[in-house]
């Protein structure tokens, strides 16, 4: 059984092992060569206020991808952690004025909470999850779709604690005609004509012991860029339902029909291996994003390091699901010809990613080609071929890396 | 929610400043861009969004806009943005 400690010394000691030209290192981190050339050229290492440099997408609305080298640590540091938004308003909100409106038409004692009732009228959970946009690797769709041209960064790993959004609704009394839980934060449009950003998830979700209204992110309050004082978690569902800057949660008895559920994240149904549906917004054709799917990410050795022929190589990365857990990963070092298990590190939550490691003890003259393969508690596991949708969801294609030895 | 505190907010992060660095091409049109497409957002959107739209990608990203964001991009004002798209971050 390897330790935690033991696990982060060796991954973190072999980001040492390769020894690529400095300089492309620089150029990797801000994305691979996959994304279109525009998106690398816009971006650049950039900070918030608030957050260490991270790689910037866009100035405004803000969004802000994690380098690879800062997704090697088992919770993402929260001055690390990826920066997604919407629309450009984005308020500064005050934890003493914060107020959250909890009301709707399947509810009998609509009411207000402050932060501090939140904080103490609630038993407080933390929840181990990975918060994962759901367009994650957008930029490596092929063809390109447009949209935020993400890399591999628009994900992290965080302990969120929270009172759970169940509780809440019960204070206010929620009823069983409470179809959709419809959430909103404190951003807003420029154009009164642009549809605020208005999220919904079914009552049954928001009724799961794990949902939480979250104020502490990796036991600190959560940043302003990431949706201080309270956000809405939702642990193995992608980010889009994870509504920052939380200011009003309403229950419904009809669906929600904003634009951001009718016409946005929504996938064409039958395509993916959707486990949890979402009956009162699917369509004909289309269906909301739910859960994220099984994945996996190589964060060392880099694409195109440099070795020595016989060098002893170590593999690490990361492997993610919706919650099943992740049972294997296996990895190749020649393509995918063949497969060996890698080690797991500790099981930090069923929500989290689970860490991984594989030595190749002597690595032979030529190029390599590496391949890592994450399998959960439901024998699923990733995609070979992409999966091609039109808003450019769901990019779990196994992550490959070549590198040379000699 | 609806708010302008934003402005502030965005003033005094630097990000305004940040965006301004971003320049687009030179040429007929830049200008109804600038000024139509940076009301709502940075103007790296669109380098970051190329070169693989074909002018049918670029009318469908100018129409999304205004349909579904509500751009108020004038109506005759919309060849001339989508030409000048097409032509420096088409593909």
């Amino acid at each position: 059984m390897t330790t935690r400690r033991a696990f982060l010394a060796s991954t973190s000691g072999l980001a040492l092992a390769g020894f690529g030209a400095p300089g492309g290192a620089v150029a990797r981190s801000l994305g691979p060569d996959a994304l279109p050339a525009g998106a690398l050229g816009a971006s650049e290492l950039a900070a918030l206020p608030g957050k260490v440099p991270l790689i910037k997408k866009t100035w405004r609305p803000p969004n802000f991808e994690t380098p690879i080298a800062s997704l090697r640590e088992a919770f993402t540091p929260n001055d690390a952690f990826f920066v997604r938004y919407h629309i450009a308003g984005v308020p500064g909100v005050d934890a003493r004025a914060w107020r959250l409106e909890v009301g709707g038409d399947a509810l009998d004692r609509p009411q207000t909470f402050t932060l501090a009732q939140l904080r103490s009228e609630f038993e407080p959970v933390e929840i181990a999850a990975v918060c994962q946009c759901s367009g994650n690797r957008r930029g490596l769709f092929d063809p390109h779709v447009p949209g935020v041209q993400w890399g591999y960064g628009a994900m992290g790993n965080a302990r969120w604690k929270g009172a759970r959004l169940r509780e809440v609704l019960a204070r206010a009394g929620v009823t069983r005609g409470a179809v959709e839980i419809v959430v909103d934060g404190a951003d807003g449009a420029v154009l009164e004509a642009t549809p605020d950003f208005v999220k919904s998830i079914p009552a049954w979700k928001a009724m799961d012991e794990n949902t939480l209204l979250a104020y502490e992110m990796n036991g600190e309050p959560l940043p302003h860029w990431n949706g201080f004082p309270v956000r809405l978690v939702v642990p193995g569902w992608t980010a889009t339902y994870w509504m920052k800057h939380l200011t009003s949660i309403r229950a419904s008895s009809t669906p929600f029909e904003g634009f951001w559920m009718a016409k946005a994240y929504r996938i064409p149904k039958g395509v993916f291996p959707t486990v949890d549906r979402f009956l009162s917004q699917e369509a004909e054709a289309s269906t909301p994003i739910t859960e994220m799917v099984v994945n996996s990410l190589i964060l060392a050795p880099g694409d195109a390091d440099r070795f020595r022929a016989g060098q002893t190589v170590e593999m690490s990365g990361i492997a993610w699901d919706a919650g099943a857990g992740i049972v294997s990963v296996d990895i190749s070092v020649d393509g995918g010809r063949s497969w060996r298990a890698a080690e797991l590190g500790p099981d930090l939550g069923r929500f989290a990613w689970r860490q991984w490691r594989h030595l190749i003890p002597s690595l032979r003259t030529g190029t390599h080609t590496f391949v890592a393969r994450a399998t959960n508690r439901q024998g699923m596991s990733q995609t070979q071929a992409l999966v091609a949708n039109p808003a450019g969801y769901h990019h779990n294609v196994l992550h490959r890396v070549t590198v040379q030895a000699g | 929610m609806r708010t302008i505190a934003w402005l502030l907010l965005l003033a005094s992060s630097g990000a305004g400043a940040a965006e301004d660095a971003v320049r687009l091409a030179d040429g007929p049109g830049r200008e109804a861009v600038e000024a139509n497409c940076a009301i709502c957002h940075s103007l790296d959107y669109i380098q970051m969004n190329s070169p693989f739209l074909d002018r049918t990608g670029w009318e469908a990203s100018v129409t999304k806009m205004i349909k579904a964001m509500g751009a108020p991009i004038r109506a005759e004002d919309v060849p001339a943005i989508v030409e000048y798209l097409n032509k420096h971050y088409g593909k």
